[in-house]
């Protein structure tokens, strides 16, 4: 994926997050920015302001009123769309809440997703998890090469929001197929309308006959039949709030995790030192999977700016983007020690990767546990593997970043 | 020692239960609450700043 904005000369005024060199090797590029520049501009795709000290980009994901979660993608969508296709205008229209909203909407539609995502029920997905990752493993027979990211990490996340949703199994690789569309292919606008279209006109057949079976008095458990359940006692979920939320789920809980567990363990393929203090201490994996999180931190979201304001001297407009590069902030030297080594026993570790504020990760409980079960499993099961060609990984950035392509060799 | 957990603060991160669980409880919505309110016992203090210094949110205390 190279932007076809051309590469960069000048990461202070003119930085592209889909550049290969930010994609490939960002941390230098944050490390110079956060000492020279701290919040760098770029006019290449909109105004937008990408800040890299820990304290500023906390500081805006709390400035709520300020910096506004109604447009949360790094990469601007084809917003023209919207007036000259019915479904563009819904997909466009809805939004995703409560990723998508401020107050007061964002409280009460994140206080009908929390619970789904609280301690108690993250634990009853354990074990669904933990016989998806040894199925996949159970895929790769004796083979000697395999790729973690498309026949491992991939699949694990999106067969468990799968299972929430209560949508069936074969549907597994055409909503990875849809949410890359939307998320990853950002300079290909038609791909990714397509892509959101078809994900949408998806869930709303499924919404439909979920709303005919419950009518019917059958028994569902799902996310989706809940909040149509709760529609019945709060006049405030209407189609677009079910549509939206479940959209988020599948969005939200596929490429992101993922990504995560990809980063983790490429680590660990590259530096087999790590590898082995996983083996022979397993307890270091509670230290280790935040410090994964840390480093690789898979997400960047935006915010936009909702009146003309000055921040720390940046003379910022009503409409400019501010891309929260919680990824930059979770190495600042100011806040971590040595941020730029990779530490599984670091034990301070204030790290943002599921965000900052009131947008923290709705789902970080759940994927917390698929990281943990799906590395956990990964060692013990194939306890000898390393990159089988460093020049064949291929990552993706933007939005989430990760390896798309890991070409793993069992030894 | 005793900890408080200041819940305007706090956003539901879950660092401080999975660092020191005898000491932090979750409720659905994320919302951290201290499971001791009087002096925890002196074992458990390390975990307690470990918690407190782990907390993304600074929604930690400790009361020496």
């Amino acid at each position: 994926m190279t932007s076809f904005l051309g590469p960069v000369s000048d990461w202070k005024t003119d930085f592209d997050v889909l550049d290969e060199k930010y994609i490939q090797f960002p941390f230098s590029i944050w490390d110079e920015l956060r000492n020279t520049c701290p919040i760098a501009h770029s006019n290449r795709r909109g105004s937008n302001w990408l800040p890299t000290s820990y304290e500023d980009v906390t500081q805006i994901a709390h400035d709520v009123l300020n910096f506004s979660s109604t447009q949360v993608l790094v990469i601007p969508f084809m917003e023209s769309r919207a007036n000259t296709d019915d479904v563009g205008a819904q997909v466009l229209g809805y939004g995703a809440p409560p990723i998508t909203s401020d107050p007061p909407l964002h409280t009460w539609t994140r206080r009908l997703i929390l619970p789904w995502f609280s301690h108690a029920k993250v634990a009853q997905y354990e074990p669904l998890t933990l016989d998806i990752c040894n199925s996949l493993i159970d895929n790769f027979k004796t083979d000697k090469f395999v790729d973690g990211a498309v026949q491992y990490a991939q699949q694990i996340p999106v067969r468990v929001i799968g299972h929430i949703l209560g949508v069936p199994e074969y549907m597994t690789d055409t909503f990875t197929t849809w949410v890359r569309g939307f998320l990853e292919f950002a300079d290909n606008s038609e791909q990714r309308f397509n892509s959101i279209k078809e994900l949408v006109l998806y869930l709303i057949s499924v919404i439909e006959e979920r709303k005919q079976l419950l009518s019917d008095n059958v028994k569902l458990n799902d996310f989706i039949s809940y909040l149509i359940e709760e529609s019945k006692n709060n006049t405030q979920i209407n189609d677009a709030i079910i549509l939206g939320m479940s959209l988020l789920l599948l969005i939200a809980g596929i490429d992101t995790t993922w990504s995560a567990i990809g980063s983790s363990l490429m680590h660990l393929a590259q530096n087999p030192h790590d590898l082995e203090l996983l083996k022979s201490n397993p307890e270091v994996l509670d230290t280790a999977v935040e410090e994964f999180l840390r480093a690789y931190s898979p997400v960047t979201m935006a915010r936009v700016v909702t009146k003309d304001l000055d921040f720390k001297g940046c003379q910022m407009s009503k409409g400019d983007k501010v891309l929260m590069n919680f990824p930059a902030a979770n190495r600042d030297p100011a806040v971590f020690e040595n941020p730029n080594k990779v530490d599984l026993n670091r034990k301070i570790n204030r790290h943002v990767a599921f965000g900052s504020g009131i947008h923290r990760c709705g789902g970080s409980n759940l994927a917390r546990m698929e990281l943990k079960t799906s590395i956990k499993t990964f060692v013990n099961r194939m306890p000898n593997f390393k990159i089988a060609d460093p020049t064949k990984i291929v990552l993706a950035g933007g939005q989430v970043r990760g390896p798309r392509e890991l070409p793993l060799e069992f030894i | 020692m005793k900890i408080f957990v200041d819940e305007t603060k706090c956003q539901g991160h879950s660092r401080c239960y999975l660092t020191a669980p005898e000491l932090f409880e979750i409720d659905d919505y994320g919302q951290s609450h201290p499971k001791i309110t009087e002096d925890i016992p002196a074992e458990l203090e390390e975990k307690a700043k470990l918690a407190c210094e782990n907390c993304p949110e600074f929604a930690i205390t400790i009361d020496d």
